[in-house]
């Protein structure tokens, strides 16, 4: 499991999906797409906020340069 | 209140449509920030731009007020709708262009224009 996967799987445990492509191969320009249930009702602006908040690390030292976002809520 | 808190907050709150973005639409430097700026031109919007890389405070100050980390950012009278992955979702789906008509009336098409805005 990479880094970024594993920061999500621990910030979204019920996740269904979890998915982090490194789009270049370079290592630094990510899509991660992430289906979860803690998304509901949320808008989606919370929803990446969530995201976010869980690459934190990566994101301020540089080892994200760019990130892509996909988030579903968790169907019933 | 420093003057740069006020410079990003009237553009926020006082733009119809406000993008800020790395670079300019003449020389725009930066994947997402076009692909912002596509899907708000396809959409029909009035877009205002900011561009953000003159100085790194600018980027401080409006992740400071928005508590979104990256760039670009789109604020649709003063609602922050995202950034480039979530502005391309809405348009695909038509609820950019609804979010538009909401905000800003049914003829915000008609007022179609860009201006840059330059905050140093």
């Amino acid at each position: 499991m990479t880094l970024l996967e594993s920061l999500l799987r621990a910030a979204f445990p019920d996740a269904s999906v979890v998915e982090v492509v490194d789009r270049t191969g370079g290592g630094d320009h990510f899509h991660v797409t992430v289906v979860s249930g803690q998304f509901a009702g949320l808008s989606l602006v919370d929803q990446h906020k969530l995201v976010y908040a869980a690459l934190a690390e990566p994101l301020a030292d540089g080892t994200i340069h760019e990130l892509r976002i996909t988030t579903r809520v968790e169907g019933p | 209140m420093n003057d740069l808190q006020t410079e990003v907050r009237n553009v926020i709150e006082g733009e119809p449509v406000a993008l800020f973005m790395k670079g300019t639409p003449q020389m725009i430097m930066c994947g997402n920030s076009k692909r912002a700026l596509d899907a708000l031109r396809r959409a029909g919007a009035p877009v205002t731009t900011v561009d953000i890389l003159p100085d790194p405070a600018i980027r401080q100050e409006l992740s400071a007020q928005s508590g979104w980390p990256t760039i670009p950012q789109i604020f649709v009278k003063g609602e922050l709708i995202g950034g480039a992955d979530i502005t391309e979702e809405l348009e695909a789906s038509g609820e950019l262009e609804r979010k538009l008509e909401e905000a800003l009336g049914t003829d915000y098409r008609d007022s179609r224009e860009e201006k840059v805005v330059s905050l140093v």
